[in-house]
């Protein structure tokens, strides 16, 4: 099953690197966010570095509707489904490879926002070690989740409008932990965080344990 | 038209069992009268019958629909999740039809929650919403509620919605109760809850019509569910039966020369 995970993450990741979706769409998106909170509030007062862990993470959720939606757009196109379905695969391993793929898209991003708000939003950085643990947990629960969803609303009609509605009240969780874990390491308290980390991985297992057995089920059919 | 139906549902091959006929039994005309006097006698003490809270004055009268409401919600949203689970083990149509009419009232009874719940916090708090633990939750809640009926609705081919929906439904009391348990957390780390009914003191009257509220509630979700979900059986009878009906008069249509076609061959 983890050699099925490793040739389908290789796949959707070599397709990334020959397409450049993520790069040339996803990410300038991301920073576009950014930019956007940057005008919503004012950059002036502060205001920005106080509620950066809140922001961050609210960009890292939007990118997250994205990445799932090109995950599935490329196996909606010339019965991709079916040749994934027919091609012996385990159906836990496609969905631990998906999800994989777009994990570690979205960790590439999460440098890159990383980056955007230290220069744009003059957030000081500290707690490094909470703030890494963090970001795999989350990524990880994000990423799961995302492609069980991901896999329901596929092949559906509007599934581009479904998608975000059954997703994100799914994932408040994870931006209620991340940004509670944020914020502790930012503040320097970061015993205050590892909780939340915790809470981080509990979500990441139940939906990748739930993905992986829900996976073959929901590809079968349709 | 009413012979084909009823031989239709009966001489079926498909068919399971047999299922509803009608919207109304003699048992739900029964149970909707029962539920219909219950809700005047309730409105009738919550309004007048009871008297009014030292505290909370006439606020306290929110009481008796309120709990009972949230609670009635709740139980919708856990018949879902059990459907979901019967539909996936048993590839039951019955229990998919009984999920999603549970969800469509829990969903309604969330918003009469969060009503009376916002209807209550300003007079009392001063404000509609606070970001309160419960409050936050149970709008998460509601908010997973219309996903889970916004799939219902997806046009799809029904084995296919059915199926999805069920995986859906499936989720949603895990998600109920790891939403619940996080916002808990993100509140209780910055405040201490600031609300709790003042129902530990209530007692006689009041008790009685609290207690008598959830009876009503209760049975006004019971009449709901078998209602809704004798509808949601006949759209589906409709839906089978007008395909089978127009691949009849199709048929039909092509008359004796189509006939004689195939006689022919």
């Amino acid at each position: 099953m983890l050699r099925d995970a490793a040739l389908v993450a290789g796949k959707d990741l070599r397709l990334e690197a020959r397409s450049r979706v993520a790069l040339n769409q996803i990410a300038p998106f991301a920073l576009l966010v950014l930019i956007l909170f940057a005008f919503a509030l004012d950059p002036d007062r502060g205001l920005l570095a106080r509620a950066t862990p809140g922001l961050y993470w609210v960009a890292v959720l939007l990118c997250t509707l994205l990445a799932v939606q090109r995950s599935f757009g490329v196996e909606a196109a010339d019965g991709n489904r079916d040749a994934l379905r027919l091609s012996g695969l385990a159906p836990g391993g496609i969905f631990l490879g998906k999800a994989a793929a777009v994990a570690v898209q979205l960790l590439a991003l999460e440098v890159l926002l990383g980056l955007g708000v230290v220069v744009l939003y003059n957030t000081p950085v500290g707690g490094w070690l909470l703030l890494g643990s963090t970001c795999l947990a989350a990524t990880a629960g994000v990423a799961a989740a995302g492609t069980l969803y991901g896999v329901l609303a596929a092949g559906l009609r509007v599934r581009e409008t479904l998608l975000p509605l059954l997703l994100l009240p799914v994932l408040a969780p994870v931006l209620i932990g991340s940004t509670r874990a944020f914020e502790a390491a930012l503040s320097g308290a970061a015993a205050d965080g590892w909780p939340w980390v915790g809470l981080l991985a509990v979500f990441a297992l139940v939906y990748i344990v739930a993905g992986a057995l829900a996976f073959g089920p929901l590809l079968e059919e349709s | 038209m009413t012979t084909p139906v009823a031989s239709g549902s009966q001489a079926g091959p498909g068919a399971p069992d047999a299922g509803p006929r009608g919207v109304l039994s003699r048992g739900t005309v029964v149970l909707g009268v029962a539920v219909l006097l219950g809700a005047a006698a309730l409105t009738l003490l919550g309004l007048w019958g009871t008297p009014e809270d030292r505290v909370q004055g006439e606020m306290v009268r929110l009481i008796y629909i309120h709990p009972p409401a949230a609670t009635t919600a709740y139980v919708g949203c856990f018949l879902t999740t059990v459907g979901s689970v019967l539909v996936l083990w048993k590839r039951s149509q019955w229990w998919d039809l009984v999920a999603g009419s549970a969800a469509e009232i829990a969903a309604v009874f969330c918003a009469i929650t969060l009503l009376t719940g916002m209807l209550w916090g300003k007079p009392t708090w001063g404000v509609f919403w606070v970001w309160d633990a419960r409050l936050t939750s149970t709008a998460m809640l509601m908010l997973l509620l219309v996903g889970y009926l916004a799939l219902r609705r997806l046009p799809a081919d029904r084995e296919v919605r059915s199926r999805r929906a069920a995986w859906l439904g499936l989720l949603l009391v895990p998600n109920v109760i790891l939403v619940r348990q996080s916002v808990e957390w993100w509140r209780t780390l910055h405040q201490e809850p600031t609300l709790s009914l003042p129902g530990a003191k209530i007692e006689g009257l009041q008790l009685f019509t609290m207690s008598f509220g959830f009876l009503v509630f209760f049975a006004a979700f019971a009449w709901l569910l078998v209602v809704r979900f004798r509808v949601a059986w006949l759209e589906e009878q409709v839906e089978e039966q007008g395909l089978d009906a127009a691949i009849a008069d199709r048929r039909a249509e092509a008359g004796p020369t189509g006939r004689a076609d195939v006689e022919a061959r």
